[in-house]
This record gives C-alpha cells, sequence and structure tokens, in this order.
C-alpha cells in the first residue's frame, strides 16, 4: 500500500501518482481537507481509499478503478464516470454520478439534488435520502434509494430504474410508478449484490420510471408555442 | 461564484478567537472570490453604546478631520478607533443619529458601513488573505461573524460592492449568487424610502430584508418572504444582533455545508472552509436543505 499525504504533495502529484500508476496498486490518500477534483481520471484497475472528507468532482471519470471515501464529498461525485466502482460512507453533495455511463457509486449517507441527473448507465444507490430532481433526463442505469426522494423525482426521464424504499415528495414530469415485476426484483438484486449491499427488504422497494409521453411531439400541444 | 463564511460561538474559546478562525476560512475561500473580501464582526455590547463603522478612500486625512470635527462640538463624547481605511466611532446611543447625520452632511468621502451596539463591517478590494491582514481580523474577538469572498458578477469591483451590505442597525447581509429582478425591487423599496450605495443585487436583498424587518417582521418571517419575492440563485447568511440565518433558494445550485459541536455552529460554501476549525472531524456536517430557514441565536 502506497501512503499518499496532503501535508506533504500536491493535489497536482496526487492525482499523477495514481493516474501513472500500475495495474493492481493500492493507494490510501490522508488529510484531503476537502480538496476538488482528487482521484479524477484514473482508467486502470487500482485501488484507492480516501481518509477524510473530499471537495468537488471527486473521482470524476473513473474507469475501473475502485474509489472508497471515509467521509463525506462535494458537489459532482464520480461525474461522467464508465466504470468501476465508488464508495461514500458519508454524504454526497449535489450532482452525484451525474452523466455516468456505467460503473456503480454507493452512498452510505444521503445525497442531495440532482442526484444521477442525465445518468447513462451507472448504477447508484443511496442508503439515506435524495435531494430534489434526482434522475433528471435520466437515461439508462440504474438509481436505489433506502430512504426517502425530495421533489420532481424522474424529471423528463428517458430510460432508466428508479427503486425507492421511502417516501417520494413528488415526481417530475413524465415519471410514472411502475409495476415491479419478477425481472426488477431480480434487477435489483443484482445492483446490490454487485454493490456488496445485503441488509434490505424487496418488497420495500417500489419502481419509478418513464411513461415515455414525452419522446414525441404532440401535435395538440402545437398552438402553446 | 462567492464564497461565504459563518461562525456562531457558544462557548468562550470560540468567541475569544473568533477573528483568528475566521479569518483562516476567509482565506480557504480565495479561488472562490479573489476580487475582494468583508466580514462582520458582532462584538460585545457596550452599556448605552453604539458603534458607526466608517470607510475612507483617503483615511489618514478624513479621519483626522472626522476626529477634529466631532471633538469641537462639546455635546458628543466618542472614541474614535482607526483600522487601515476603516474607522469604528463608539459614542453614546442618544448621539447617534445626530453624528451620522454629520458625517452623512460635511464627510462627503466617508461611507457608513455599519450602525449597530455589536456589528463592525470591514470589506475592501484584495484577496481575502490581503484583506483580513489590512484590518487585523485575527485579534478580533467576538460572539459571531460572518464573511464573503467575493467573485463580482452583477456589479463593479468596488469597496462598497464588496460585501457584507448593511442596511440596519447590526443587521447584514453576505449573498452567493445573482438575482434577476433586483432592478424592479430596487425601484419599490427607494419608494418606501430605502436608500442605496450601489448597483448590487446582493445589496437589494438586504434592504429587502432590512424593511420588512423595519416593519415589524421577524427574520425568518422577512426570509420567507424573500422566497417569494426574489428571483434568481441565492445562497443567503444573515447577521443580526443575537445570531445568523441562512437561506437558500429552492433550486439551491449555489452550495452551503453547515457543521455543529458543542462549541459552535459554522457554516461554509464548501467543506474546505471549515476544516481549520477545532474538532471539525467530530462535527455534525450537513447541506442545508434549499427553501429552509435556518437560524442561531445568543
Amino acid at each position: 500500500m502506497h501512503i499518499l499525504d496532503f501535508n506533504k504533495l500536491s493535489l497536482r502529484d496526487i492525482n499523477k501518482t495514481l493516474q501513472g500508476s500500475d495495474k493492481n496498486s493500492f493507494f490510501s490518500i490522508r488529510n484531503p481537507k476537502g480538496s476538488h477534483a482528487l482521484a479524477v481520471g484514473i482508467n486502470k484497475k487500482i485501488t484507492v481509499k480516501i481518509v477524510g472528507s473530499v471537495g468537488y468532482y471527486c473521482a470524476g471519470m473513473n474507469k475501473f478503478s475502485d474509489i472508497k471515501v471515509e467521509g463525506s464529498a462535494g458537489p459532482g461525485l464520480g461525474e461522467n464516470m464508465m466504470s468501476g466502482n465508488i464508495y461514500v460512507t458519508g454524504d454526497v453533495s449535489q450532482y452525484a454520478g451525474a452523466s455516468g455511463h456505467g460503473g456503480s457509486i454507493l452512498v452510505g449517507g444521503n445525497a442531495s439534488s440532482r442526484c444521477g441527473i442525465s445518468m447513462k448507465g451507472v448504477d447508484i444507490i443511496v442508503k439515506g435520502n435524495v435531494g430534489h430532481m434526482s434522475a433528471f433526463m435520466a437515461q439508462k442505469g440504474n438509481l436505489v434509494i433506502f430512504g426517502d426522494a425530495g421533489h420532481a423525482l424522474g424529471d423528463s426521464i428517458y430510460e432508466a430504474n428508479i427503486y425507492v424504499a421511502g417516501e417520494v415528495a413528488s415526481l417530475g414530469a413524465d415519471c410514472i410508478e411502475k409495476k415491479m415485476t419478477k425481472k426488477h426484483l431480480s434487477n435489483l438484486a443484482n445492483i446490490l449484490s454487485n454493490a456488496n449491499v445485503s441488509d434490505y427488504n424487496p418488497d420495500t422497494f417500489r419502481r419509478f420510471g418513464s411513461a415515455r409521453s414525452l419522446y414525441n411531439f404532440n401535435v395538440d400541444n402545437a398552438k402553446i408555442y | 461564484m462567492c464564497g461565504i463564511v459563518g461562525l456562531f460561538a457558544k462557548q468562550e474559546n470560540i468567541s475569544a478567537n473568533l477573528g483568528v478562525h475566521l479569518s483562516k476560512m476567509l482565506e480557504s475561500m480565495s479561488d472562490r472570490g479573489p476580487d475582494s473580501a468583508g466580514l462582520a464582526i458582532y462584538g460585545k455590547p457596550l452599556a448605552s453604546k453604539t458603534k458607526i463603522t466608517v470607510q475612507s478612500r483617503s483615511p489618514k486625512h478624513d479621519f483626522q478631520k472626522l476626529k477634529k470635527f466631532l471633538s469641537a462640538k462639546k455635546e458628543i463624547s466618542f472614541s474614535l478607533k482607526i483600522h487601515s481605511t476603516h474607522a469604528v466611532i463608539k459614542l453614546d446611543v442618544k448621539q447617534k443619529d445626530q453624528v451620522t447625520n454629520l458625517i452623512n452632511d460635511s464627510f462627503p468621502n466617508l461611507r457608513i458601513l455599519s450602525v449597530g451596539k455589536k456589528m463592525e463591517i470591514y470589506k475592501e478590494i484584495g484577496k481575502p488573505a490581503e484583506v483580513v491582514k489590512r484590518f487585523e481580523i485575527a485579534k478580533m474577538k467576538g460572539s459571531h461573524g460572518i464573511g464573503h469572498t467575493r467573485m463580482a458578477t452583477e456589479s463593479a469591483v468596488t469597496t462598497l460592492g464588496a460585501h457584507p451590505f448593511s442596511t440596519g442597525e447590526d443587521q447584514c447581509l453576505v449573498h452567493n449568487g445573482s438575482l434577476s429582478n433586483h432592478n424592479s425591487l430596487r425601484r419599490e423599496l427607494i419608494r418606501k424610502e430605502m436608500t442605496f450605495e450601489t448597483e448590487n443585487d446582493s445589496e437589494v436583498a438586504a434592504s429587502f430584508i432590512t424593511y420588512r424587518m423595519n416593519n415589524g417582521k421577524t427574520l425568518k418571517e422577512a426570509l420567507e418572504s424573500a422566497l417569494v419575492e426574489l428571483d434568481g440563485f441565492y445562497t443567503f447568511v444573515v447577521g443580526t444582533e443575537n445570531g445568523f440565518g441562512v437561506l437558500r433558494d429552492p433550486i439551491a445550485c449555489k452550495p452551503a455545508v453547515l457543521a455543529e459541536t458543542p462549541d459552535y455552529v459554522a457554516f461554509g460554501s464548501e467543506y474546505r472552509a471549515l476544516t481549520s476549525l477545532p474538532n471539525i472531524e467530530k462535527a455534525k456536517v450537513w447541506e442545508p436543505e434549499p427553501a429552509t430557514v435556518y437560524f442561531w441565536g445568543h
């Protein structure tokens, strides 16, 4: 294990070391003190443990690597990630997993607004609550919420599944509740088992998705314009 | 952008070092606002006294002239302490109106930044580190304080355009965001006899809240009406004689983090602003909800 300490190294040095490391290396990052853009742009399978809270855009564009934050994360966690796994033990701020193509994000605490905005295939699991406009314009992937969801959940959603165990404050435009079929129960079980989450009751989850009524222009609305 | 910090002391160990903590917090937000910076510090109130903070572009000349002028008025007893481009005048609360009128009428180069029993405002153009050094903020003590680092978007980079804005006694506001309807609101407030020093949108927000509080609304009620009437993006931290309040707009794009321990409540635009505080690793840290009023008071 290699220790990279912010008390001795700059953010740029730490990111360079991570990006240039050998496959299967294991790093422990100390004293991040809310630093921005930490562990971004990694494109090989390495393991990174960050001890402490991080700022904006942690683990952005992640590919293949496993990144764990022992603390909380600021806005834009794992933005546009392609694959790999991100686990934050605490809370995450706005737009976690925005436009993520693949891989998984597990949040131990709450996620604030716009979680999974424009997600394109990533799986996001939030053990606590999510804020308003989560899964806004979601295109593909799964958002699993153990707690409550804020207002306008799944607004203008294209595809993607949203599973919620708690309360939903309100659904956004074109987002509806859908039947939890056997296929979806098995999908949920797969997502959670891939993220090593086992303490849940599948019966408590409801499923939400697109009514697909915004896919095509409705000529009856022409006079509005 | 713009950065906001705030610290509310629950224990003496924090209030004795309020300036030290706020200086570090403010400096950590330099990236968010390198144009100018400012702080409002709430110190101990003196019995039947009030404080007027004034600012000048030629402090040496203006403050000496002011001191001489006020000394010549036998009925006014006062003290004047210079902090770089600012001076704090302490005087009997009964003479407050007379002295503010005298300053406004006879000293066009002086700007009154704040009036209050507890509050002093210090703000200038420059990097946050330079601003806190210039005013020796680290030496200051107090029950609470709020600070701001500015990246100007809506109006010019000037001393008066820096935050905090005060439009009422012991009341001030700092703002991260931008308001869209500030011109129409300003016209409305001018008709209600509120006065403005700048073209700045945040000054309108401060005036909006002060106008309502002057008309019997509580801070909570004033902030709730801001949710209805103000159009735009905002995270506000509002200081009053007793404490500070926090409000984010319903969309809540502008960041905000709160932390609480048995010793303090702290606000930061980012977690970075809080990392220098004692026992922050044990604090309860959370993001304030959108469209929700928070307040901590003594």
